[in-house]
């Protein structure tokens, strides 16, 4: 907040153009600037209703200017041309095919594969495949040591050399609290655990495999959320593909963010409703398709919706986008549709309290019907589980997929849940959750903001961890991989289908457990690299001076 | 030439006699055709309905329409004595003795068949890779969340399976029902055992493809549907050269406790073309003289085989689960299993444990024979209770004690077993029904116990176990 009392001179043009938004002046110049920017692309920022926002909210997506993306386009055109290239010469035996074979015995078969299914694995994602899978052998924490492998046939096979990269920056892990510890409280609570339990369980909730463990965590979880009672589930994506089906079925509606995660996607697809897809975070895309279900009802019957759910997630894996929960939970209590918010990134990211984004909008949970997160990211662990009322846990106690046919959660896990959770509660007696929160939520400041003064093009809301750089060329996606690993830095790049096709992105991930120093390693190389490769693609002026630098690291998380 | 000259001075004639007639004819001639012309256009260029007639609703309608809307509550209330609502609680390991509801019993519940739950050596080694690695991962597999020890499990199931790959999963029940969507697709064929499990049940859904299911067991039944569609094939060769089919079966069945007849399926695959997909849980570690599973116990070559799926949660007593069968076929799952691509992977003591489970079933083979003694021994001792039939092989190591005669509702037999096990509880012996969803299940299986013997049971422990359910039988069923 003090920066904003204070004035500087980005943010006053922010709010100006927030001011703007709500109100609706067009600026004067605006087509001017807009045919100017067309090829080098310009920043833009979509305001809504900023009455409902108790703070600033902030989120950018800067435009991909049309030179790189008719540059990136040829890109995928000369791969395209050389795969088919490659693939006749491997049809012709010309060049050694290293794809694996179908039995002899099984030639007759129908396919397994059509042929074009793999051609963009054969052609494109085999050249950089050595960007992923990269093995580790430590904890996945604010260093790591990577395994090194090498390749002699172009990434068709990878051997292991032996030696190991040392303490490698970890820019990929979801580790946002740096809960990912193998010494600690966390970690000698849960080998205690395992002492006393055992790793597995062999039965599933309903069938003997109801820990006394299991219960301890549902009540801490149920407190932690604000919320009357929780369950948790032994998978976090299980927990949305086994347990939306239990929550509709035939003649429900469900309205999905475009973005949404695989497993929400297939948890709405196994429940037999009808979906329906809003755009990105879009309120004005999903009122709409809310007034039409309501006023049209089912297609063809038009028998009225029995219910309708809206799906999303609390921060954007991909994007780093924060969704607009307050206008969400405007619109579902308007049209009394039902809310299934997906915390899987924000819950422990977020919020003074790390409770997620119902805390960092400073919302009642009971507003939310569904709070749904998983315990993989923040806590160290895995798992995932939902909160509510009470009524929808004992449904879900009696009704859940994961409950009845899915071996319950492994007790030391769970143990590492409930110690990294009462840390950030603060019941362990100490200050340290709070403080891992609020080093979260400065390195997330510092770093996105240097990252944009050095000219980047950086996706997503200003306070989300998730930090998306924009790279757009299929050939930078490998390039960028390999130097930053070269110069001691893992990172994760993504690009289609993880992204759309000409969007392709380097993502960091910050941590708790990153120093200033490590950021600072980190991003003199993401510079360096960005040089190399030219991937300083922003047109939007960032006040760079050392002052602000200085200051924003420091003070920006004084509210 | 004469001709053509001819025919343009003909031609040029009519229209001189046109433009004539036109001139000669009277006005209202003229404007009547005028009218009709522009009414042909009218008719040609307007829409078939008035735009009018349209119902537009209004805004104000709308609004009614969006104020008298109530949706039906988010779930339906859930009354307290629900009898799934109030687990049963277990203070400590579900291991050999388990303290179910605060009494210690001997554990006839979960599906710890070679006893490794609590195995000394398997905590030890969890225990290192926990302090080495921590607890979680934080991350999927493709991004800083493979682990050296996830790459040595693989390489080790592979190796013990004798396949060319395998690949592991963080979650027992995602392991099937993510394989299949990952083969069979839109307008492919499964064909399927009507007693499969319930992720297989999910894996097909996710699958969206077509789904034939065949009697329990009876080949003839899915012979008779292999021809079906070999007919139909033949009506259509261009679709049938692009249909993938499938077999999905499992081994030792979860929920009838019987083998499937391997060596059949696997005629039956090279007679129609048709791949097989095998679900070992209940058979990984169990069957065969090593515990490779079904493929062993028939001695079938287990690249017949196209995939085998099992869970890593009841003989190995860890949590995942792993698909394994040739690089051709498995490999696909890395960017193709969603289970696997967009989950978490599985937490480096936990795969750490499953492979010190592998090495003590490697040294010591001789636990699988043990394991089919006590079976065969518990599977003896449960025939003849009056009321209660058994249902499953003798080598089975998950029975199904079923009610001879149904009461004729589900919800009572469901009490009258409950209250056997309630009776047997209070004597030390756990044990638990089998749960399903009633209205998920595709073919309901009959409420049952289950009985799951382990190798750490003794024959007394046995013994007292079967005399008290037959107690309890003669106390409770009249």
């Amino acid at each position: 907040m003090l920066r904003y009392l204070l004035g500087v001179t980005r943010l006053d043009k922010i709010r100006n153009e927030q001011m703007r938004g709500t109100v609706k002046v067009e600026q004067f110049g605006d087509k001017a600037r807009e045919a100017r920017l067309r090829w080098f692309g310009h920043n833009h920022n979509v305001w809504h209703n900023a009455s409902v926002y108790n703070k600033p909210f902030v989120e950018s997506f800067e435009e991909t200017p049309l030179l790189v993306a008719v540059l990136t386009y040829m890109g995928y055109g000369i791969l395209t041309l050389f795969g088919y290239l490659r693939d006749f010469l491997r049809d012709w035996n010309f060049e050694k095919c290293h794809v694996a074979k179908e039995r002899d015995e099984q030639k007759d078969f129908v396919p397994l594969y059509q042929d074009f299914e793999n051609f963009y694995t054969r052609n494109l994602y085999m050249r950089i495949r050595d960007n992923w899978n990269r093995p580790i052998c430590s904890v996945p924490g604010a260093r790591m040591d990577v395994m090194e492998r090498v390749t002699h046939d172009y990434n068709w096979t990878f051997k292991h050399t032996g030696t190991v990269l040392f303490d490698v920056i970890n820019m990929g892990s979801y580790n946002y609290l740096g809960f990912a510890e193998n010494s600690g409280l966390c970690a000698n609570a849960a080998v205690e655990a395992a002492m006393k339990y055992g790793l597995g369980v062999c039965g599933t909730r309903h069938e003997i495999g109801n820990l006394d463990k299991h219960e301890e965590l549902e009540k801490l979880v149920a407190r932690f959320l604000g919320v009357e009672s929780s369950m948790v589930f032994g998978m976090g994506f299980a927990t949305n593909s086994m347990n939306i089906p239990t929550l509709a079925g035939k003649g429900c509606l469900i309205l999905s963010d475009e973005l949404n995660h695989a497993s929400l996607v297939l948890g709405a697809r196994l429940s037999g409703s009808t979906i329906r897809v809003f755009k990105h975070n879009n309120m004005q895309s999903l009122e709409k398709l809310l007034r039409d279900a309501i006023v049209h009802g089912q297609p063809r019957t038009h028998r009225p919706w029995k219910k309708i759910l809206i799906l999303v997630e609390g921060i954007y894996s991909m994007e780093g986008s924060i969704v607009r929960l307050p206008e969400v939970i405007a619109l579902k209590k308007k049209y009394k549709a039902y809310l299934y918010l997906d915390e899987a990134h924000s819950i422990g990211a977020l919020g003074p309290g790390g409770r997620g984004v119902v805390d960092y909008f400073g919302l009642d949970p009971c507003d939310v019907d569904i709070m749904m997160g998983t315990f993989t990211k923040s806590f160290g662990a895995a798992g995932g589980y939902i909160g509510g009322n009470k009524e929808l846990i004992d449904y879900l106690r009696t009704h859940s997929h994961s409950a009845i046919y899915a071996t319950s959660m492994s007790p030391p896990v769970a143990q590492q849940i409930i110690t990294s959770m009462k840390c950030i509660m603060g019941e362990d007696g100490t200050t340290l959750g709070q403080e891992r929160l609020c080093q979260l939520s400065k390195n997330t400041t510092y770093f996105r903001r240097r990252l944009q003064e050095m000219g980047f093009i950086i996706y997503g809301n200003n306070d989300s961890p998730v930090v998306p750089l924009m790279l757009y060329m299929p050939a930078k996606i490998g390039a960028f991989g390999r130097e930053m690993l070269k110069r001691n830095i893992g990172t994760v790049v993504v690009g289609f289908p993880a992204t759309p096709i000409i969007e392709s992105r380097a993502r960091f991930c910050v941590s708790a457990a990153h120093t200033k120093e490590m950021l600072d390693t980190a991003l003199n190389a993401i510079s360096e690299v960005g040089d190399l490769l030219q991937l300083k693609y922003s047109r939007h002026a960032w006040p760079s001076d050392e002052e602000t630098n200085h200051f924003s690291y420091l003070d920006s998380h004084q509210d | 030439m004469i001709q053509t000259t001819k025919m343009a001075s003909g031609q040029q004639w009519v229209l001189v006699e046109m433009v004539q007639a036109f001139y000669e004819a009277p006005a209202y001639h003229l404007i009547l055709e005028g009218i009709l012309i522009l009414w042909i256009i009218r008719l040609l260029f307007s829409k078939t309905y008035k735009l009018q007639e349209r119902s537009d609703l209004t805004e104000k309608e709308k609004e009614e329409l969006i104020e008298e809307w109530q949706p039906e509550p988010l779930v339906p209330a859930v009354s307290n004595d629900h009898p799934s609502l109030n687990y049963d609680v277990v203070t400590g390991p579900p291991s050999h003795k388990i303290t179910v509801n605060g009494k210690e019993c001997i554990n006839f519940a979960s599906f710890n068949f070679l006893g490794l739950l609590d195995n000394e050596r398997v905590k030890q080694k969890a225990l290192a890779s926990l302090k080495k690695y921590g607890v979680g991962t934080c991350g999927p597999r493709g991004f800083y969340g493979t682990f050296d020890v996830h790459l040595e499990l693989e390489e080790r199931l592979a190796k013990f399976m004798k396949t060319e790959e395998a690949i592991i999963y963080s979650y027992g029940f995602a392991t099937i029902a993510s394989a299949i969507p990952a083969y069979s697709k839109r307008g492919d064929i499964v064909f399927v055992d009507e007693a499969a499990c319930f992720s297989i049940q999910k894996g097909l859904q996710a699958s969206r493809s077509f789904i034939k299911y065949f009697k329990h067991n009876d080949m003839e039944d899915l012979e008779r549907l292999l021809k079906e569609q070999e007919l139909e094939d033949q009506k259509n060769p261009r679709k049938a050269r692009v249909t993938r089919r499938f077999i999905v079966v499992e081994g030792l069945y979860m929920n009838t406790s019987d083998i499937c007849p391997l060596p059949e399926l696997v005629k039956l695959k090279y007679k129609y073309k048709v791949r097989i997909f095998l679900e070992e849980s209940m058979s990984f570690g169990v069957l065969g003289e090593h515990g490779r599973g079904v493929t062993e116990h028939f001695g079938v070559s287990i690249d017949d085989i196209d995939l085998i799926s099992a869970n890593m949660e009841n003989a190995v007593a860890s949590i995942g689960g792993f698909c394994c069968g040739r690089s051709f076929v498995i490999d696909h799952q890395r960017l193709s299993g969603q289970g696997y691509c967009f989950s978490a992977s599985l937490p480096p003591m936990l795969a750490s444990a499953a492979i010190e489970a592998l090495n003590i079933m490697e040294e010591d083979p001789e636990i699988f024979t043990i394991l089919r003694e006590k079976c065969k021994h518990a599977h003896k001792a449960l025939q003849d209770i009056p009321g209660l039939k058994v249902v499953g092989e003798a080598f089975a190591p998950a029975l199904h004690l079923q009610l001879e005669h149904s009461t004729g509702s589900r919800e009572s037999d469901v009490r009258t077993l409950r209250s056997i096990i309630d009776y047997c509880l209070d004597r030390q012996i756990a044990l638990t029904q089998a749960r399903y969803l009633d209205k998920e299940e595709r073919f309901l299986p009959p409420p049952s116990i289950r009985v799951v013997v382990t190798v750490e049971q003794t024959e007394e422990e046995i013994e007292k176990a079967t005399s008290c359910i037959r107690e309890a039988a003669l106390a409770r069923l009249e």
